[in-house]
């Protein structure tokens, strides 16, 4: 507050004003800022705005699943057979539990209950560790059957079915190399999320370090609040790739 | 008071007894750091200046190379691979590290918050983070170049990028997609700015129209960019693993790629055009002493710019083997979005009718601008018509196009406004007539650069190559003798800009009579710009505030 | 200057940020919590409906319900529900551009096989 009427008065000599803003520990409120609203209502409206990039940034990867799922339909189909339902499903069940804490811990921020947000910030990470555990593991039994793309992508399974059991019909060699394609956008979208979430770890832990040293019991609640928004976004991307990679080519149509 | 030279509002305050302010955002602190870790949106704006300047000399350089290689039609001076690496490196530099930032991080960045009564943009650290992301962008661009260079062209086209080349283009790309975050933060900051931290009734139309053309700019910014950055995401990873998304071997589809490029890269022309366009609006008002004609109309025409831009990316791809049916559909909304462009230039034709013109530096780079962009705008159209794009694309005529609206257009524009604020920026004029001569210099270096370059296009000499049949010397002769006038006329501000910074006239708090905000404070600003917040009690252009003003505060002095 | 010193109030009639303004709203652990419910259930019916063979209406479902997890989301969990109206303009222009991208570009992909004139 003190920041903010100085400013406003013209006797007070400038490098002083600047100094103050450079080095109060908290910066809750910014000289520039006539009111602490208008401050917390930009920073959510910039946070806004910056995930509007990141809808057009993940955009461009769901256009190419489109158009290629619709070009290779039958490869697609056999490739999505591949990923497991039941990991999928669990993953989105804990991804959702993930971003629930986080919602809580926004709620504690607001009524300054500084333990339930730590606790609430570190279920938050111990979820989002868990999803990344189990995505960990599909991609390494992806990588166990050469079906991460590149030189050695292995096409057999998919030309061949029988001879790995699985009760599928064999593509024909040119549309069983599309399945590289698919498995492309497979890592390429679950790589670029959980590309994500490995950055909104690390930001969760410094906020934890922060709410724990107090920083978020007086009401100066913007960053949880952003970092909330930050957070349910990359839940909502994988809302929509789970559908897309494990779910809506289960029963191709012929 | 001022001794008015001839036909001129210029009004500088007693030289024998004027000073710089003492106080002010330039000597409010000392030492480099103070420079590089502050968040003040002023000296961003001068950090960004610098850059920008460093690289345009930089990709100028290279299209000097080009001319010269091109002065005779054997391919003599450089090898092909060489010559490519050069228009690609120009490109790059020109496009993404200067043209995009140009105004925006600098005139926008120094003016927007002051324009609107506000004491810095809505988020100072992270304009701050926007000039490191380009300097590493930058940095990432000399690295490429220093290494061996990329010859992509700066379209980065696949699967020429993915599979024939092994230049740096990773490093290109990450160049890019960084630079490419600075702009999304400066856009941000921006909107953010524009829609939270406009003073007591500054009302969205008593706005100044320089910063409507950047909310436009700004909105293509945070939309565009992303897309940009996928798309060379996925270059780098096909390079990188070969997974096959663009590359057709595997069934991946490289139209795609030109999709996802140029839904960035043509509303990027736009970011690239609308804060020069903003400039336009403010220097033709100011020194034709009229209120725009149509403000509401040109306000509202740069969102549509914005808007529209988003509809027409598909004419770069007319003969890439797009469908003909939507080839079509996307040839008239690029009829479309012509429109929007015309209405800006009738209605400064309007304004200027009957005001009382006088010719200062800024207002001669701006009527560069309007010629040149209409006719930029207009051979746009020509490109956007189906028939006639499958004649003229991949020439000379495409050169020409983009260079009359980018270079003729918004460099112009550029100019027009670091002379029209260099006053403010610094507290210092510029030398009056070296800087007229400067900006007819250019005016005469860019017609004859580009003027033969439609004839030649036209003709059917392609873009791109380094050697060209011998009955087109002629004009290519022209053209490279055109560049060298050009390169004068540029290097000419850069020396007496430099000059003034000790030697200028002091310039006073408005030598222009102008009506905006930021004309009302001292040259050069306080760091908090304002001592209280301003209130905003009239319309923007009115010089009848403006003179009643004046004459209250001699009145009260007197 | 021209703007005398007339008292800057935060709250001034005249400060037009204020119409933008929305607010403030605390959502309760309560409604989080049918929230969480609701999303928990239609991953369950969303998995479970991948199951059976409905033939076309398989990606329908899947997605529709994939559209609707992500509206409570945004609307409960992120709070739009109680924020200014500029801030659903907001969320409302990503995800119209978003769909610029995606039918603009489907323009050119689905007339392609219709041929050449
Ligand atoms: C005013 C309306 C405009 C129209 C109708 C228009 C139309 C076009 C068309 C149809 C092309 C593609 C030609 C082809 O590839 O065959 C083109 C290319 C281009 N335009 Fe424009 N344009 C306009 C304004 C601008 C502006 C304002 C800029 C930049 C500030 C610009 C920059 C470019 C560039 C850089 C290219 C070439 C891209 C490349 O292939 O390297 N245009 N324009
Ligand atoms: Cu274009």
């Amino acid at each position: 507050m003190d920041s903010a009427l100085a400013t406003t008065d013209p006797n007070m000599p400038e490098t002083e004003v600047h100094a103050e803003h450079e080095h109060v520990a908290l910066p809750q409120h910014r000289h520039h800022f006539e009111t602490e609203e208008q401050q917390r209502e930009a920073g959510s409206f910039g946070m806004w705005l910056f995930l509007l990039t990141e809808i057009m940034f993940f955009g461009g990867m769901f256009f190419a699943y489109l158009l290629y799922r619709n070009w290779y339909y039958p490869a697609f189909a056999v490739a999505s057979n591949q990923l497991s339902v039941p990991l999928g499903t669990i993953n989105t069940a804990v991804l959702i539990t993930s971003g629930f804490c986080m919602a809580i811990g926004v709620w504690a921020a607001e009524v300054r209950k500084k333990g339930v947000l730590v606790a609430m910030l570190l279920l938050t990470t111990v979820f989002g560790l868990i999803f990344l555990g189990v995505k960990y593991d599909e991609y390494h039994e992806k990588y166990e059957l050469h079906h991460i793309p590149g030189d050695s992508f292995n096409t057999s399974m998919f030309t061949n079915p029988a001879g790995y059991g699985i009760k599928e019909e064999p593509l024909a060699p040119d549309m069983a190399q599309k399945t590289q394609i698919f498995f492309f956008l497979y890592f390429a979208m679950t790589g670029m999320h959980a590309l994500h979430m490995i950055i909104g770890i690390a930001l969760l832990l410094w906020l934890t370090w922060r709410a724990q040293r107090g920083d978020f019991s007086s009401g100066y609640v913007a960053p949880i609040e952003n970092f909330g928004l930050y957070w349910h976004f990359v839940d909502i991307v994988w809302i929509f790739l789970f559908p897309l990679l494990y779910l809506i080519n289960r029963h191709p149509l012929h | 008071m001022s001794a008015a030279i001839g036909n001129t509002i210029v009004s500088l305050p007693d030289q024998t007894t004027a000073q710089i302010p003492k106080r002010n955002y330039i000597n409010n602190e000392h030492g480099l750091l103070s420079w590089l870790l502050t968040g003040d949106h002023k000296r961003i704006a001068i950090l960004y200046l610098i850059s920008i300047t460093f690289f345009f000399f930089i990709g100028g350089a290279f299209a000097g190379l080009i001319r010269l290689e091109l002065l005779t039609p054997q391919p003599d001076l450089v090898s092909s691979d060489t010559y490519n690496k050069f228009f690609t490196m120009h490109g790059i530099i020109m496009i993404f590290l200067f043209l995009v930032p140009s105004v925006p991080a600098t005139l926008g960045n120094f003016l927007i918050p002051i324009m609107l009564g506000a004491k810095d943009l809505a988020f100072p650290k992270i304009n701050l983070l926007s000039w490191y992301l380009y300097v590493i962008g930058g940095t990432l661009t000399l690295a490429a170049l220093v290494l061996g260079g990329v010859d992509t062209g700066w379209t980065f086209t696949t699967p020429l990028s993915t599979h024939y080349l092994n230049t740096h283009v990773i490093t290109a790309a990450m160049a890019i997609f960084i630079a490419g975050f600075a702009s999304i933060f400066t856009g941000l900051n921006f909107i953010v700015t524009i829609h939270r931290m406009r003073c007591p009734g500054m009302t969205w139309f008593r706005m100044p129209l320089f910063v409507w053309a950047h909310y436009a700019a700004s909105l293509l910014m945070v939309l565009g960019t992303p897309v940009l950055a996928i798309a060379l995401v996925l270059v780098a990873l096909e390079r990188i693993f070969g997974i096959g998304v663009f590359d057709p071997t595997k069934g991946g589809d490289p139209l795609l790629f030109q999709h996802l490029f140029w839904f960035y890269s043509h509303p990027a022309v736009y970011i690239m055009i609308l804060p020069g366009m903003g400039v336009i609006s403010e220097v033709i008002s100011t020194f034709s002493r009229k209120r725009i004609f149509g403000y509401t109309a040109v306000a509202f025409s740069s969102v549509a710019i914005a808007l529209f831009g988003f509809f027409v990316w598909e004419h770069h791809m007319f003969i890439m083997g797009v469908s003909n049916y939507s080839a079509l559909v996307f040839s008239l909304l690029t009829m479309l979005v012509a429109v929007p462009s015309a209405i800006k230039i009738f209605n400064w034709a309007f304004t200027l009718q009957k005001g009382s013109i006088t010719f200062e530096t800024p207002m001669l780079y701006s009527f560069g601008f309007m010629g040149l962009f209409t006719i930029g705008g207009l051979t746009g159209v020509f490109l956007g018509s189906l028939g006639m794009d499958i004649h003229l694309t991949e020439t000379y005529f495409i050169v020409a196009h983009f260079h009359f609206v980018m270079v003729g257009g918004m460099l112009m524009a550029f100019l027009a406004g670091i002379h029209f604020w260099w006053p403010k920026m610094t507290g210092r004029m510029y030398p009056e007539s070296l800087s007229k001569l400067a900006a007819v210099t250019t005016f005469i270096g860019f017609n004859l650069t580009f003027l033969p370059q439609f004839i030649l296009g036209y003709l059917g000499m392609p873009r791109r190559y380094h050697a060209y049949p011998p009955e087109f010397q002629v004009l290519n002769v022209l053209s490279t003798a055109g560049a060298t006038v050009l390169g004068v006329g540029y290097m000419l501000p850069m020396l007496y800009l430099a000059w003034s910074l000790k030697y200028g006239a002091i310039a006073g708090d408005n030598p222009w009579q102008a009506t905006g905000l930021e004309w009302q404070i001292q040259s050069p600003p306080l760091t908090e710009n304002f001592t209280e917040t301003p209130i905003m009690d009239h319309e923007a252009y009115d010089y009848e505030w403006l003179a009643n003003k004046t004459k209250k505060e001699v009145t009260t002095v007197g | 200057m021209a703007h005398e010193a007339i008292h800057t109030d935060a709250h001034d009639p005249l400060n037009v940020t204020n119409p933008e303004h929305a607010q403030h709203h605390i959502v309760t652990p309560l409604q989080y919590g049918y929230v969480y419910v609701t999303l928990l259930l239609f991953t369950g019916i969303t998995a479970a409906a991948a199951y059976v063979n409905l033939g076309w209406a398989n990606p329908v479902i899947a997605l529709a319900i994939a559209c609707f997890k992500a509206v409570i989301v945004i609307l409960f969990f992120m709070h739009a529900a109680y924020q200014s109206r500029l801030i659903k303009m907001t969320i409302g222009a990503g995800f119209f551009m978003f769909l610029v991208l995606v039918t603009m570009t489907l323009t050119d992909y689905i007339s392609r096989a219709w041929g050449l004139w």
